[in-house]
């Protein structure tokens, strides 16, 4: 008898069916893979096996058991427990109390402080049960997760996403810990895109497309391009990197230094690069350490000490983004709906938000509605975006065609300098392989691109000079190619004191 | 001016009756914004809380009556306010704002046949042995039973925010809801029973004023109370035994700037007058390291 057996789960929101006949098996200590493009029905899935979301037909049995939580809480006292991909955890509370807040009758604070450091020791996840989540980095966060899962002796542990923030030697640390918690008889369920990560870690992987399961596979058998193909059900376009010569420097950081811009926030030190006309630089880091902080600087959106930044000859650390646009200096951050496109407006609005100075869309004051519209009706149609009209919200779009929306615009703007903060993230497989594209080909054509990303697979795949940083310092950069996934992760600052798991399976 | 008129006794004890309003607003302010949940309906709530307090304690003859209705008369005022910003998401400052207007013109209403009344008052009560020291007696502890009231009630929020479980489970609503609500908690229903402790707290710092401090009904009695405790909510950096201080802060300046005037001092008016608002802003602003709840203010729909 299966763990936990899913039988024509179905889920309709309105105008999508996002789950359709899902049935499948979850096995006693197997470490199950839940693959699929964004949209694909993933998180409505584990959303109903932990009783976020009620299924409009369909059943499931736990052990043989009808199992049907209509909450959280039924769900976890049943041994279902759940890592979330966006870190559902509260900044200003400490560890403890964070993990108090996801148990079923918790013992006094000491108590769970003490249960904390037993398990922690037990799995070798370092982590102080009295520090405040704000301060902590991405995986340690995480740790705190999978504390919180692991208190609650869980028979099914379901993961979302969770190495999309982790160096690559906490990825192994990580991996180390959910295969004991296996061999012990817990079942894991694991989503990613990540198809590297799951053919070394998984037993078993189910692919669902369109909210139906389209396949299932032994992952150690199929190759990552059969998989990928699987999900997208589709050949897939490898982006394509042109041999070219560098050019003259185009942007130049010298001791780059500025305070966080908030309490959680983090200082950039002491910054120095060049970055050439054809050259994309790629900027690895795990989340928090510096990225958005170093976005703003480069963007205008934080001022920084004039000389800090220049580009050419000309010092513009000092001048707000309009003054770099002018200037030919463009940046695309990392969250869409809110800082790269207001939510609520038009696509033609969003176009003439950073398009303005560049494209000449409103003179004195006036906005040339039909210059925006053509604006955004090219962008559009150049980067393939799926939606109704120009006309449409931003918000209305799907992450993946917002996505291709933002960067086109900014690439439309023909700068010569381009920022990017993590281009494909949350992005589907297709979409992705055509943003990278779009980036190689504006580098080919003599633009300076510089990407932040935690995904490393991609900036191996596009840039020619990698660089990390790490608590806000930027490690000098070193070409790509040839670079081993064990120099990356020492560049990124190593695993941040994970040890390996010692318990005996 | 004669200096030697004011009595630093008198005026210490009459401080923490000058504070009591507002602490006892400030209170209820302070648990609501900690839920996530921004209501500047405070000054409407107290009014509305002063004038049911004043009716119920005339028509019964008891003032503990007259507080419990007090206390309802304002948590009916928070509900209509947490109806309409919980469930129909309707925006909170501009529901709040609107909320003190209803509340001014509503206790208007009900205060009609009221005005001119003299309310009942606590009967004479004595706290033994305490109540005789020399000095700390007459300070501390001669007053009427509601100053005490209020004390407890800020020693029981600090103890209920960080001591227990339900007080952890409204600080994390505040915090982050989408997470609060990821993990099974139910926000709405939260926030709701935070707004009606907020609205029952409002009331009783306004039947305060009308049972104890004036004591009758006037129109437009709170006079701008609700703003500052709403002030010290803040500068007070959401913490509830700074929210004392505050509160302390400005009753002492108050009582201190009306003796001042009493004394003849040769400085405008005017400027006696504004002295609390301007004396309880600084030193909260130098002190304050506070940070807001997460939360504080914004919408929250489950499918979001």
């Amino acid at each position: 008898m299966s763990l936990l057996s899913l039988q024509g789960l179905t889920k309709a929101y309105p105008g999508v069916v996002a789950n359709d006949n899902v049935s499948f098996e979850i096995e006693r200590g197997e470490i199950h893979a839940l693959l699929g493009e964004n949209g694909a029905g993933k998180s409505t899935l584990v959303k109903t096996i932990y009783g976020l979301v009620k299924p409009d037909a369909g059943s499931m049995l736990l052990e043989g058991a009808a199992f049907a939580p209509p909450e959280p809480r039924a769900a976890r006292s049943a041994g279902v427990a759940m890592v979330f991909q966006h870190f559902s955890l509260f900044d200003a509370l400490n560890v403890a109390e964070n993990i108090a807040l996801g148990m079923e009758n918790p013992p006094p604070l000491q108590d769970v402080s003490e249960r904390v450091r037993a398990v922690s020791d037990q799995y070798g996840l370092p982590l102080d049960p009295s520090r405040v989540v704000g301060d902590l980095s991405a995986g340690e966060r995480q740790r705190v997760e999978i504390i919180r899962c692991l208190l609650q002796d869980p028979k099914l542990l379901i993961m979302d996403e969770p190495t999309s923030v982790l160096t690559p030697q906490e990825v192994t640390i990580l991996f180390e810990t959910l295969r004991k918690l296996a061999a012990e008889g817990t079942a894991i369920l694991y989503i990613s895109h990540k198809l590297e990560e799951i053919r070394a870690l998984c037993d078993r992987a189910t692919v669902l497309r369109m909210g139906r399961v389209v396949g299932a596979c032994d992952p150690r058998q199929t190759s990552a391009r059969e998989m990928a193909e699987l999900m997208v059900g589709a050949v897939l376009q490898v982006p394509e990197k042109p041999e070219k010569p560098a050019g003259d420097v185009a942007l130049t950081l010298t001791g780059l230094s500025a305070p966080a811009p908030h309490e959680f926030g983090t200082a950039l030190r002491d910054i120095s690069l060049t970055v050439r006309r054809g050259e994309v630089l790629g900027v690895g880091g795990v989340a928090g350490n510096g990225q958005d902080e170093l976005v703003a600087a480069l963007s205008g959106e934080m001022p920084v000490g004039a000389s800090m930044v220049r580009m050419g000859n000309e010092n513009i650390g000092h001048l707000p983004p309009n003054a770099r646009r002018a200037l030919g200096l463009c940046a695309a951050p990392e969250e869409r709906n809110g800082h790269a496109a207001a939510p609520d407006m038009t696509l033609i609005e969003n176009a003439l938000l950073t398009g303005n100075v560049r494209k000449g869309l409103s003179s004195r004051g006036f906005i040339k509605w039909d210059r925006a519209r053509d604006f955004a009706a090219e962008i559009i149609e150049k980067f393939d975006v799926r939606t109704p009209s120009a006309n449409n919200t931003a918000r209305s779009l799907s992450g993946g065609n917002l996505q291709k929306f933002v960067i086109g615009r900014e690439i439309m703007q023909d700068p010569d300098v381009l920022i990017i903060n993590q281009p494909t993230w949350g992005v589907d497989a297709s979409a992705a392989a055509a943003i990278r594209q779009a980036i190689l080909d504006l580098a080919a054509d003599g633009a300076a691109v510089i990407v932040i990303s935690q995904d490393l697979d991609e900036l191996m795949e596009i840039a020619d000079r990698f660089a990390a940083l790490n608590e806000g310092r930027m490690s000098d950069p070193r070409p790509a190619k040839g670079l081993t996934i064990d120099e990356i992760g020492l560049m990124l600052g190593g695993s941040h004191d994970m040890e390996v798991s010692h318990v005996d399976a | 001016m004669d200096l030697s008129s004011i009595n630093p006794v008198l005026l210490l004890a009459s401080l923490m009756v000058a504070a009591t309003p507002i602490l006892l607003a400030a209170i209820g302010e302070l648990v609501v914004e900690r839920a996530g949940v921004l209501n500047l309906g405070v000054e409407g709530m107290m009014i509305t809380g002063a004038v049911c307090g004043f009716v119920v304690a005339v028509g019964t003859g008891s003032p503990w009556l007259g507080f419990i209705g007090a206390a309802a008369g304002g948590a009916f005022l928070a509900l209509l306010f947490g109806i309409l910003t919980q469930y129909l998401l309707s925006n909170q400052v501009a529901t709040g704002l609107a909320l003190t207007l209803f509340g001014l013109g509503l206790s208007a209403l009900i205060g009609q046949g009221y005005i001119g009344i003299k309310a009942p008052s606590f009967p004479d009560w004595h706290i033994p042995l305490l109540g005789d020291i020399p000095v700390i007696g007459p300070i501390v502890f001669q007053h009427d039973p509601m100053v005490y009231v209020g004390l407890i009630l800020v020693a029981a929020t600090w103890w209920f925010l960080h001591k227990t479980q339900s007080g952890l489970v409204l600080r994390a609503v505040g915090e982050n809801h989408d997470a609060a609500h990821a993990l099974g908690y139910k926000v709405t229903r939260i926030r709701i029973l935070a707004i009606m402790f907020g609205g029952a707290c409002a009331g009783l710092g306004g039947a305060y004023l009308s049972l104890v401090r004036v004591p009758q009904w006037t129109e437009g009695m709170t006079a701008g109370a609700g703003w500052i405790a709403l002030a010290i909510v803040v500068f007070a950096g959401w913490k509830p035994w700074r929210l004392l201080l505050g509160a302390y802060l400005f009753g002492g300046m108050t009582v201190l700037q009306l003796n001042l005037q009493a004394a003849g001092l040769a400085i405008p008016v005017e400027y006696l007058s504004m002295s609390p608002y301007l004396a309880t802003i600084v030193v909260l602003v130098i002190m304050s390291s506070g940070r807001a709840p997460g939360s504080l203010g914004r919408i929250f729909h489950a499918s979001r």
